[in-house]
């Protein structure tokens, strides 16, 4: 197995060597022909035949014809890759279970289109791509998120038959992008919130209790606190977020303590990410605390990613 | 059976498919049976039809039964599966069900691998110009509709048909490659199916009155010849073909059983010439009388017609030579004369009791005179002769005195053997249209002729044409003159304005280069095409080093052009570029570290004339280069023009 890894990698070079973007050059890019071709090299194979035998100058100027064409076809397949850069995107954190969708780039500096392109990360899978004349495309490689932690992403077969479907030119690639995966929420009763009550110091901080008036949004805050009506008033001034002021405020300490302990680390971890779900859709405050990690308590979309990045990488 | 994505056909690359069928199989419909036009035509519109209302495809129960009927006309109609025709209509079928049967993108390669096939059908019918041409058009498309089905359908159209065209001009240096040095190999591999060469018109081997007359009807090339030196005289041009010994009354045909060798004396100098002979199915050659210098390939019969050991089933050059002036058997075989003595037993009385009364106190060349006389006097050369009763001679002769060079070959020879004296018919063509522009002498299926041959004592086989003594425009000018306006002759025989016949000479004289260097390449002309280019004695091994080298070497070039094109620089920075240029030629030079905004305020300082042009350039510029938009490229086109 070894060998056969370090074969591969020195034959088709599918690591990239981390300086991203990527040109896809004259050695990473592999042809051979498709079903298609070999049909029809088999056809043109009769044709000759039926040409000779009843020697027609045409038809042997035809199947002439045809072979170059088939040879241009393979030269134009082989040109449709040749020169795409490649730029790795950005991968937005998922659930386990679900699909993670890596982001990358694709550029055409040619004057013509480039067509029919299929990147495929898991078999099965694909994603179709065009990229016109000297623009430049984005596209989510979708791989399916089965464990927490990171997921880097796989090889990825970029290949194409464009333009006569006689030749199948592919390279493979690995841009280092990886994605963080939070365990799957289980859905379990939050526990009891704490007995400690909101005192006067947290007051006027973002609480939920009595309106105190408006301010400017900043971009950590949640759309969901946007005065929408308030700020279409002022159409095109900055969006407005509405402020309020003190009032008793639900905290909650969620432990790994509090998880039932017969439980297999990994539902454990399930349970807490869905109480960290719960939480945050109930703007509460929260902390987490798991063995040898303790996050204090917090609200926001900062925290709740904080606090479901420690549970992705939690490692017993 | 549900097709994975990436096989799906999208729906609007299916009128793509249409249009292939369509271009690959209509000029069949020329010369197949019109059942299957009609049932092909029929499925073609039904597909169009369901994939108009979007509708499901017929299952397997109704295609597998059409397959069936069709497959079971056509054995009905051609009593067999294979060969060209039958062949061709099952191709023709299978291209139009396939259309019925399209759910994905494999059945559409099915459908252009199939379309490019029917493409060589067509040659099998044709090699004409207009066929090539209609051909490669076909090629175009069904190369755009096989971009369309890999390209999605996001392109339009005509980028397709423009790709296509790329496609397909870059493929033609392999052609050419290919064709000149693919080691070529003379057909056929196998023995070919009986109907591999019908329909191919020409002379045949049996005369019967009106056989010719039908004939010269038709306005094909039967051979076009090109002399060494000068065209001989027109009405020295006798093409000999069968010549034909014995009569039953209705047919002459030639004599089966053998002949003594021929014994030809030349008395005038060899003219050589090449022929180019279109195939007519039949054994001999058309050889200008009389022939020498035979090619390796034939023989010279008894009678003087140059035979071939294989029927001229395809178009076929052969070099020759003949002596316009020559001296045949003037001994001749017994047993030969006496055969050219026979007529049939109580048969035209009329004609006999004539030439019995020539034939008191006249020599041979008296009677023949006496005929020719006769011909002369009140007969009409015409396409259009009554029917012959069963005397046929005598009806002739006698009665209605109107005929074609077959009645006249044959009542003049029936004279001649009556008046003892032995006399055979020969088929052939007689004179030729000669091109100037190409300098070919073209022989038609309206030039053929008939004319007699008599036997005289001390001069052996002497021709005499009776047609000559009716109508001698004939003879000296061609049938177009010898006939009266309204036979009826092919209209590219008939019509004589100049311009249109400079033009048909032109259009003759491009298919006979056609004929000649294009569809002539063979064996023989690669092999002296490889001489000339100092490859001579080449083996298929060097041969293919050759081939794989130019292919290679093709290949090469081509990546090297289509990949490393140097990128194209921004129209606005060579605008930009070009207005500095224009500033420089009037003293004012760019900095490297000037923006535009400080040079156009230099230009406001120093040349003083120039700031409002060159503010509407920079403007456009800035525009242009930093402005989201791709439309200001006119505003800075036009703003560096004006600044000159």
């Amino acid at each position: 197995m070894g060998i056969v890894a370090t074969l591969q990698q020195k034959l088709f070079r599918w690591q990239s060597d981390g300086t991203a973007p990527l040109r896809l050059g004259q050695r990473r890019v592999f042809i051979i022909p498709s079903r298609g071709g070999l049909l029809y090299a088999l056809a043109l194979i009769v044709m000759l035949i039926g040409a000779i035998n009843y020697n027609l100058a045409l038809g042997h100027a035809l199947v002439f014809l045809l072979a170059g064409l088939g040879l241009v076809g393979m030269i134009h397949t082989f040109r449709n890759l040749h020169g795409l850069i490649i730029t790795p995107g950005r991968s937005g954190p998922v659930f386990a279970g679900e699909t993670a969708h890596f982001q990358i780039t694709l550029d055409n500096d040619r004057t013509t289109p480039r067509l029919g392109l299929e990147l495929e990360a898991e078999s099965g899978h694909p994603v179709f791509a065009t990229v016109n004349r000297k623009k430049s495309t984005k596209l989510n490689i979708p791989v399916s998120a089965k464990k927490r932690g990171w997921l880097t992403l796989p090889r990825v077969r970029l290949s194409t038959r464009y333009p006569l479907g006689l030749f199948t030119a592919w390279a493979y690639l690995q841009p280092a992008m990886r994605c963080l995966v939070y365990p799957q929420p289980i859905g379990a009763p939050l526990p009891p919130a704490s007995p400690t009550p909101v005192g006067g110091e947290r007051s006027g901080d973002g609480g939920q209790e009595d309106f105190a008036g408006f301010r400017e949004r900043q971009p950590a805050d949640s759309p969901r606190h946007v005065a929408w009506k308030a700020s279409a008033r002022n159409a095109n001034g900055p969006l407005l977020i509405k402020q309020f002021a003190g009032g008793a405020q639900v905290e909650l300490r969620l432990d790994w303590q509090l998880t039932d302990a017969g439980l297999a680390d990994e539902t454990r971890l399930g349970i807490l990410t869905g109480w960290v779900l719960a939480a945050d859709a109930a703007d509460a405050h929260y902390g987490l605390r798991l063995p040898g990690v303790d996050i204090p308590i917090g609200s926001g979309e900062r925290h709740r990613q904080l606090c479901l990045e420690a549970l992705a990488l939690y490692q017993p | 059976m549900s097709t994975p994505a990436r096989e799906a056909l999208d729906r609007h690359a299916t009128p793509w498919l249409f249009a292939t069928a369509l271009a690959t199989t209509a000029p069949h419909f020329i010369h197949q049976p019109p059942w299957l036009s009609v049932l092909t035509g029929a499925m073609l519109l039904w597909a169009v039809w369901l994939w108009w209302k979007d509708r499901r495809l017929p299952g397997r129960w109704i295609l597998i039964p059409l397959v069936g009927a069709g497959s079971a006309g056509i054995l009905l109609e051609f009593h067999t599966l294979f060969g060209r025709d039958a062949g061709v209509a099952m191709l023709v079928m299978f291209m139009t069900m396939k259309l019925l049967e399209l759910k994905s993108r494999r059945d559409a390669m099915v459908i252009v691998t199939l379309g490019y096939f029917l493409l060589l059908t067509h040659y099998l019918y044709s090699q004409s110009i207009p066929t090539g041409i209609w051909l490669l058009a076909a090629m175009w498309l069904v190369t755009a509709t096989l971009i369309r089905l890999h390209g999605g359908p996001t392109s339009q159209p005509r980028d397709f048909l423009r790709y296509a065209g790329v496609l397909c001009l870059q493929a033609i240096p392999f052609m050419l490659v290919l064709y000149l040095l693919f080691p070529r190999i003379s057909g056929p591999l196998w023995g070919l199916p009986s109907d591999a060469y019908a329909g191919k018109t020409g002379l045949s081997d049996t005369m019967t009155p009106g056989s010719i007359a039908q004939l010269v009807q038709n306005a094909d090339i039967a051979f076009r010849v090109r002399f060494d030196g000068p065209l001989p005289p027109k009405q020295k041009l006798y093409w000999r073909g069968p010549v034909m010994e014995q009569f039953d009354g209705t047919t002459w045909q030639p004599y089966k059983g053998r002949h003594p060798a021929p014994q030809l004396d030349s008395m005038s100098p060899p003219i050589a010439y090449e022929t180019t002979l279109e195939a007519h199915n039949q054994r001999w050659l058309l050889a200008l009388d009389a022939p020498g210098n035979l090619p390796a390939e034939t023989s010279l019969s008894g009678t003087l017609t140059v035979n071939t050991a294989n029927a001229i089933n395809e178009r076929q050059r052969f070099r020759l030579s003949a002596s316009l002036d020559y001296r045949f058997n003037a001994s001749e075989d017994p047993l030969v004369l006496r055969r050219n003595l026979v007529l049939p037993a109580n048969s035209n009385p009329q004609t006999r009791a004539l030439a019995a009364q020539w034939r008191v106190g006249n020599t041979p060349e008296g009677v023949i005179s006496k005929a020719l006389g006769l011909f002369a006097a009140d007969f009409t050369y015409t396409l259009y002769p009554p029917l012959l009763g069963r005397h046929s001679v005598d009806d002739f002769l006698f009665r209605s005195k109107r005929g074609f060079c077959e009645h006249y070959a044959a009542a003049f020879v029936t004279l001649m053997r009556a008046a003892d004296i032995p006399a055979r018919v020969v088929g052939g063509y007689q004179g030729g249209e000669f091109n100037p522009l190409d300098q070919y002498l073209v022989v038609r299926q309206s030039d053929a002729h008939a004319w007699a041959e008599v036997w005289l004592d001390g001069k052996g086989w002497v021709r005499v044409d009776p047609t000559a003594a009716v109508s001698p425009d004939r003879i000296e000018t061609g049938i177009a003159n010898a006939l009266a306006f309204g036979e009826p002759l092919p209209m590219l025989i008939q019509i004589r304005a100049d311009w249109i016949r400079t033009l048909r000479y032109r259009w003759e004289a491009i298919n006979n280069a056609w004929n000649q260097n294009i569809l002539g390449y063979d064996p023989q002309r690669q092999r002296e095409l490889l001489a000339r280019l100092g490859l001579a004695d080449t083996d298929w091994r060097s041969l293919v080093i050759a081939l794989g080298g130019t292919c290679g070497l093709l290949v090469a070039g081509l990546m090297a052009w289509t990949l490393y094109k140097r990128p194209e620089r921004d129209p606005v920075v060579r605008l930009w570029h070009k207005a500095l240029r224009q500033l420089a030629r009037r003293k004012v030079d760019c900095a490297p570290w000037e923006t535009p905004l400080d040079l156009a305020r230099r230009v406001r300082e120093q040349r003083p004339e120039l700031a409002e042009p060159f503010q509407r350039v920079v403007d456009a510029y800035l525009v242009a280069r930093y402005g989201n938009t791709d439309e200001h490229l006119k505003t800075l086109r036009d703003a560096v023009a004006q600044l000159r």
